[in-house]
């Protein structure tokens, strides 16, 4: 910055600082007022309520399958809804549909490289993917195997940035997507109108997960600011916020009641938040445990959290009573993505070291 | 946006902002500590006397005391070690990993460490090589010796300067002790095997994209509103946090088994094809979770179904009519929005209307208002109220129902099966695809046509036999309870 010539600019910006000050100290000490409303009303932790449920047993997950096909590092990862096939995505201009059994049945080459986001319809007629591109395209899908799927594409989001995850909503005619804009949208897939934009994050917003169906209506987002929002879908206003994180947080999910969601973050950690305490509840972490987590998901009944991280392994935690349960170890390079099926049989992670695994 | 086109760096791949090096870094220093650290010995290799040589066998077995893991988990943290250039081998010194024997690794000098300010240059990566190329030529490997031409062409502006340094670092290198000179070669080579990998190997360096920080943004309202927020007590909801897992717990397939088996586990499908979504006969843990919530009725099509069939004995199925057709109307196009709005208006809230629904007059009004100028949400108010009522009192009576307890009745609990290895290795063999989500769905369509077409016609017939055998009584809706607030 240019040092002002006029004196009178000079105190402006000595006054323009002291604002600055004064807003901030405002700002904090209205967080840590928040911080003691949100204390008033925690008269339990988690694990002293979890005292009393029964411990879980020995695991033995496994490699049940092993798909490669990608020539390059898997990004992310879709199920569909029949809970036997999913679309992957990855660094190079594809994306693929696997039928579980798993056979490759279509590869699409798509004008961008890194694609980040990829997401199966409801239906199962249909995919979305986006990414470098700053777009987000829906693909009708054919039971033709050799026709060109990027021929009969729509071009639904546009961002002023990557795409960083979508997700359709409970229709294949909505789509949601995140940015690294740092902002959301809800968009109609038919015209490719925008029908609300969600700001708040200060960061790219990096991952978000709808809200299962009764809870309805709002979503959660996480971004680089590390930060968790969860918004409401018809008013785009943000209804709650969590910071507690330490570093980007990379995956967000609601747990299968949806009263609170799981985050996996750069700082190695995931954590809980439940959201009618309005607070976080646990945290899932291990001193040998310092690279970060790319991403997270709940089993069918809530109690086991999978997460896949940068140093090539996955950590299955305890949900309630905080320990970590299992670690696995397969992949050769860092597991970017990682979903269960719908129906909890199995989880499947994708890698950078070109291939997907279901585990069960 | 600092996103790095990586056709146009020419390779310079910047210091990468990865959170864990600087916990990485509290380990090594622990590690190094004389007392507590790994030990460590002079080792000799080949002619030269290396100190501080640590062996692959005992790094591992100090981090599973340190940190109370197993070896296995010892040496994959290890080995990142390695990949992160913070220890490296000195045998087999292109192979970033930790081997469990009695191989040497040494400690990076920390001026080496991937956490220091300054990006890895170019210029750097081709003084070095060009350095090697000085001491004996053609020592270069073949993915080095591409890099070198490359950077020879990119650089050829400066190329009399890089050589020039690398002269002089060589001539400067000479000047050194023995020991010295190899120690310091040595910790160099890792350095580049780490930040300019061969081709075909993993490289932890690797970051994927680069992301955009700003400074937060005015945010003082929204924590005020958060304040006054309504919260509930942490012993409230994280009770029915862990109520909810107990609940689900039998239903997990991870906790308990899965009957008859887990396709992903023996290769047979027979658990897919019971829990189709539109099957006639449910399994028994199915129907037991419709009784969870009437969120997991609904959100089950057979159990949507079942549900619908009972209200249609009562004489309610309008309400769930109405509510799917908002779900609809939430969840559809953009462009058929208003004439679905209108539709709805017409056949569930209009006076007289065909399936007229009952709400309060509040909720009522406030609808045929927003109605006026529809949007997506405009009957949300509508929604919930028929929701809540379906939730708290079609429901309850729906699982004391003779349609329930008929569902219940014929629902089924397959035997779980007991593969020998034999028949594991016959089911792998007959893997077959999936039907094609299109083809259900055209399925589905095609059914969901017919069970329309043969309403009507039983719906017609009934009505004519009932008005040749007598006067119809007058169609009367059971008295609908008092609508909750």
């Amino acid at each position: 910055m240019r040092s002002p010539l006029i004196p009178e600019m000079a105190t402006q910006e000595v006054q323009l600082n002291e604002t600055l000050t004064h807003l901030k100290t405002e700002s904090e000490t209205l967080k840590s007022k928040l911080e003691d409303e949100r204390a008033k009303l925690h008269d339990v932790e988690l694990h002293q309520v979890a005292e009393k449920v029964e411990g879980l047993g020995q695991f033995v997950m496994k490699t049940r399958r092993t798909l490669k096909g990608h020539g390059n590092k898997v990004l992310c990862m879709d199920w569909c809804k029949d809970k036997r096939r999913i679309v992957s995505s990855s660094q190079v201009t594809h994306f693929m549909l696997l039928k579980t059994f798993m056979l490759l049945e279509h590869a699409v080459t798509m004008p961008c490289t890194w694609v980040m986001a990829c997401a199966y319809a409801p239906s199962g007629c249909a995919v979305a993917c986006g990414g470098l591109d700053n777009k987000c395209s829906v693909y009708p899908l054919s039971l033709d195997k050799n026709e060109n799927l990027a021929a009969k594409k729509k071009s639904v989001a546009m961002h002023t940035n990557y795409l960083s995850a979508c997700s359709f909503t409970n229709s294949d005619m909505q789509i949601l997507t995140s940015s690294g804009d740092g902002t959301c949208a809800l968009w109609d897939v038919e015209s490719g109108q925008l029908l609300q934009s969600f700001h708040g994050h200060a960061a790219d917003v990096l991952c978000l997960d709808l809200a299962p169906s009764e809870t309805g209506n709002t979503f959660v987002s996480g971004g680089c600011d590390k930060k968790a929002n969860v918004w409401d879908m018809r008013s785009g206003q943000c209804i709650q916020s969590f910071e507690t994180h330490e570093s980007d947080i990379n995956s967000v999910r609601y747990y299968p009641s949806g009263d609170a969601f799981a985050s996996g973050s750069d700082d190695a950690t995931c954590r809980l938040y439940d959201l009618r305490a309005d607070r976080e509840v646990a945290i899932y972490s291990k001193e040998s445990i310092i690279f970060g987590v790319s991403s997270v998901d709940f089993s069918l009944s809530g109690r086991l959290l999978f997460g896949g991280y940068n140093d090539y392994t996955i950590n299955v935690w305890d949900v309630l009573k905080g320990t970590r349960v299992s670690i696995l170890f397969g992949h050769e390079n860092r597991v970017s993505t990682l979903r269960v099926s719908p129906d909890g049989t199995a989880f499947c992670t994708g890698s950078w070291d070109h291939t997907l695994r279901i585990w069960a | 946006m600092t996103i790095r086109n990586p056709l146009r760096d020419h390779g310079q791949r910047y210091r990468p902002r990865i959170a864990c090096l600087k916990k990485v870094e509290k380990v090594l220093l622990e590690m190094q500590d004389l007392k507590t650290g790994v030990k460590s010995q002079p080792q000799r290799l080949v002619i030269t006397t290396i100190p501080h040589a640590i062996t692959g066998e005992d790094i591992i077995s100090w981090l599973a005391d340190r940190f109370q893991v197993d070896t296995q988990e010892a040496r994959s943290f290890g080995s990142m070690l390695v990949a992160l250039g913070y220890i490296y081998p000195l045998q087999d010194h292109k192979r970033l990993v930790i081997k469990p024997d009695a191989s040497l690794y040494r400690f990076q000098t920390p001026y080496f460490w991937p956490t220091q300010q300054w990006p890895v240059e170019d210029t750097d990566y081709a003084i070095y090589l060009a350095k090697r190329n000085i001491r004996k030529k053609g020592i270069l490997e073949l993915h080095e010796q591409e890099h070198y031409n490359r950077l020879h062409k990119w650089m050829n502006h400066k190329w009399d300067f890089i050589v020039m340094q690398a002269k002089e670092q060589y001539r400067a290198a000479k000047e050194r002790k023995k020991p010295d000179r190899v120690v310091f070669d040595c910790q160099e080579r890792a350095y580049w095997v780490v930040h300019r990998p061969p081709p075909g190997t993993v490289s932890a360096m690797d970051y994927g994209l680069d992301r955009l920080i700003d400074p937060n943004a005015d945010e003082m309202i929204f924590t005020q509103q958060s304040i006054m927020r309504p919260r509930v007590k942490s012993s409230v909801s994280i009770g029915a946090l862990v109520k909810y897992c107990a609940t689900y717990n039998s239903h997990d397939p991870f906790l308990s088994k899965c009957l008859p088996s887990n396709p992903w586990l023996t290769d047979d499908v027979t658990y897919w094809t019971l829990n189709m979504p539109y099957v006639e006969m449910p399994t028994k843990m199915r129907v037991e979770r419709w009784t969870f919530s009437f969120a997991e009725l609904l959100s089950d099509p057979r159990g949507r179904n079942d549900f619908r069939l009972f209200l249609k004995k009562e004489f309610s199925g309008e309400n769930l009519a109405f509510w799917e057709s908002c779900e609809d109307l939430k969840w559809g196009e953009a462009a058929t929005m208003s004439e679905k709005a209108e539709h709805i208006y017409k056949t569930f809230l209009a006076r007289g209307a065909p399936r007229w629904i009952n709400i309060d007059g509040k909720t009522m009004e406030i609808t045929v208002k927003g109605l006026k100028h529809p949007h997506r949400y405009v009957l949300d108010a509508a929604q919930t109220h028929i929701y809540m009522l379906m939730k708290k009192d079609s429901y309850g009576r729906y699982q004391k129902s003779p349609v329930f307890k008929e569902t219940v009745k014929k629902a089924i609990c397959p035997e779980e099966h007991h593969f020998t290895d034999a028949q594991l290795e016959q089911n792998a063999k007959k893997r077959r695809p999936s039907l094609s989500p299109i083809i259900l769905r055209q399925m589905e369509q095609e059914q969901r046509a017919k069970m329309a077409a043969t309403v009507d016609i039983t719906q017609v017939m009934s009505k004519l036999s009932k008005q040749r055998k007598e006067a119809p009584p007058p169609p009367c809706p059971p008295p609908c309870p008092p609508p909750k607030k």
